[in-house]
């Protein structure tokens, strides 16, 4: 029995979504023009090509802040105004990443540019996948 | 060897070995596990009447693996996991390749590797601290969800629970049964769950209360296991070392009314020697380790307690030192409480009261007041010391404590 084997079969890709939460009062700036604009966006330009040259980008987008966030209530059928749930932090953005296992995607969630908290999900299902 | 003994041993030491080789080939770790419970069942079943198999492990991997095959077979959803497993479980089908598997020395290495592997998945860091303590116990201990429950004295339900979650979160966000890069930090969180177990019964106050000192003795064999795969790590023989020094009190910690017996008082006769000497020649090695380590300087000052032949003895200089390098490494309130009670010992009651001036975040905690009436009273100032002890007394409900406590008061001058 070898070890080739296992990892071969392990191969097959998990994929993960990353949830960015963060504290929008401490976020960056959102100002080309601010101070510090360009290095923030190297960083973040460096960690997509990273994604992609590795294989690991599937999907991804940086949204705008929750304040413009509306929620659609199936149950109720009701719309309101504001983020599902108000907390000190919000999700800034997002990234499906395919990854061999939770570790891998924990390492790369961890190169992220940003302060803030992760949340790593797996992926149960994609209707495009 | 009798066969109800042949069958603790099965499954106490052996099935997390095999477990560990049979999820590794099947990539499935749930599987893998309740194949090797089905296999523990028809051992407790046939053993009984045919006898004790000549090698137990390799008869536990084969009727293992024919266990999973009946259940991938049964399971007609699990088609795809067929595909993946047929090669390796048709492969070698043969009992003698499993016999070389577990005995050959050349093949020895692979098992231990596979074995690390199941050992460090218990203590992912993406599970919580309660899911690794279970899954340790469980799947590398070989401890039943009802023993682990009885040992805890919580309902079986909620460790069965416990583990059924965590083998969920495994399959489902593909949790890797691998030996990380950063291994240290894996290995701390080993240590923290197998320490956890072992003060589970170490802090049983009952000598009544047997299934705990069980416990005790079950996170030392899951040490050792731990030492034996981690021969390199000086901080897994320094949790060892200190696991046994602790052992070896156990008989004198606790008297005949079940009331706990300070050090100072315990009958030092009735230590553990052996388990001490053990201890001592574990901790030397483990000290050739130089990266700093928390539990080899826990096992310095332990060290120090079951070597003194007396109390009067003790080397109170040599424990604070190791101490004062616990503080600098922790930063934690509580080892500098216990840093200050061994700086009165070696210099005086005033530098241990100067000590604990700079105590933080403990002004809630009984025993940061008892200790500084304790140092009030021997630096000679009784009103202080017995205003200290009130203080103490008020921030304690337990009766035993609330005793002792009053006894201090009323023997101020």
């Amino acid at each position: 029995m070898s070890t080739r084997l296992i990892r071969g079969r392990q191969e097959a890709a998990m994929e993960y979504m990353f949830l960015i939460n963060v504290d929008e009062t401490q976020g960056p700036p959102g100002d080309p023009t601010a101070d510090g604009f360009e290095e923030m966006m190297a960083g973040w330009f460096a960690y997509n090509q990273m994604l992609t040259d590795g294989g690991h980008f599937v999907a991804g987008a940086s949204l705008q802040p929750s304040a413009t966030a509306t929620v659609v209530r199936n149950d109720s059928g009701t719309v309101t105004d504001g983020p599902y749930v108000e907390t000190k932090e919000q999700i800034g953005g997002f990234y499906v990443v395919s990854a061999a296992d939770l570790d891998e995607a924990l390492a790369l969630a961890a190169k992220m540019p940003t302060q803030g908290a992760i949340e790593v999900r797996p992926v149960m299902f994609r209707p495009d996948a | 060897m009798s066969v109800e003994d042949a069958l603790t041993r099965l499954s106490r030491e052996e099935s997390g070995r095999v477990l560990a080789l049979l999820a590794g080939r099947l990539g499935d770790l749930d599987l893998a596990d309740e194949a090797v419970q089905d296999a523990l069942v028809e051992a407790v079943r046939t053993w009984p009447t045919q006898g004790v198999p000549d090698n137990p492990a390799g008869w536990l991997m084969t009727v293992a693996r024919r266990k999973a095959l009946d259940r991938i077979r049964r399971t007609t959803s699990a088609r795809r996991r067929v595909t993946a497993a047929a090669y390796d479980l048709l492969e070698a089908v043969e009992p003698a390749s499993d016999r070389g598997l577990v005995e050959k020395g050349a093949e020895q290495m692979e098992i231990t590797d596979e074995h690390l592997r199941l050992v460090l998945l218990c203590c992912h860091p993406a599970l919580n601290q309660d899911a690794q303590v279970a899954l340790t116990l469980r799947l590398v201990g070989g401890l039943s969800t009802a023993e682990i429950a009885a040992a805890y004295v919580v309902p079986e339900a909620t460790i069965t629970q416990r583990v059924v979650r965590a083998k969920r979160k495994i399959r489902d966000a593909a949790i890797p049964l691998s030996i990380p890069a950063a291994l240290t930090e894996r290995v701390e969180a080993l240590l923290t769950v197998l320490y956890l177990i072992f003060n589970e019964g170490y802090l049983s106050r009952s000598s009544a209360d047997l299934v705990r000192v069980d416990l005790a003795d079950e996170a030392i064999r899951l040490t050792r296991l731990a030492h034996d795969l981690l021969p390199d790590s000086g901080e897994v023989g320094g949790l060892l070392a200190l696991e046994l020094y602790q052992r070896a009190r156990f008989a004198t910690r606790v008297d005949g009314a079940g009331e706990l017996v300070l050090l100072e008082h315990q009958d030092r006769t009735r230590w553990d020697r052996d388990q001490i000497a053990e201890a001592n020649r574990v901790l030397a090695a483990a000290l050739a380790d130089r990266t700093p380590g928390t539990f080899r300087l826990q096992a310095v000052i332990a060290a120090q307690h079951a070597n003194a032949r007396t109390y009067a003895d003790t080397d109170w200089p040599a424990i604070a030192a190791a101490y004062a390098r616990l503080d600098e490494h922790t930063g934690s309130a509580i080892v500098r409480l216990n840093r200050a009670v061994a700086v009165a010992e070696a210099d005086g009651p005033h530098a241990g009261l100067r000590l604990l001036d700079t105590v933080e975040g403990l002004d809630d905690f009984h025993l940061l007041h008892a200790t500084r009436a304790e140092l009030l009273s021997r630096a000679g100032d009784p009103d202080a010391a017995r205003t200290a002890f009130a203080r103490a007394r008020s921030l304690t409900d337990n009766p035993a404590e609330q005793r002792f406590l009053d006894g201090r008061i009323a023997a101020q001058p």
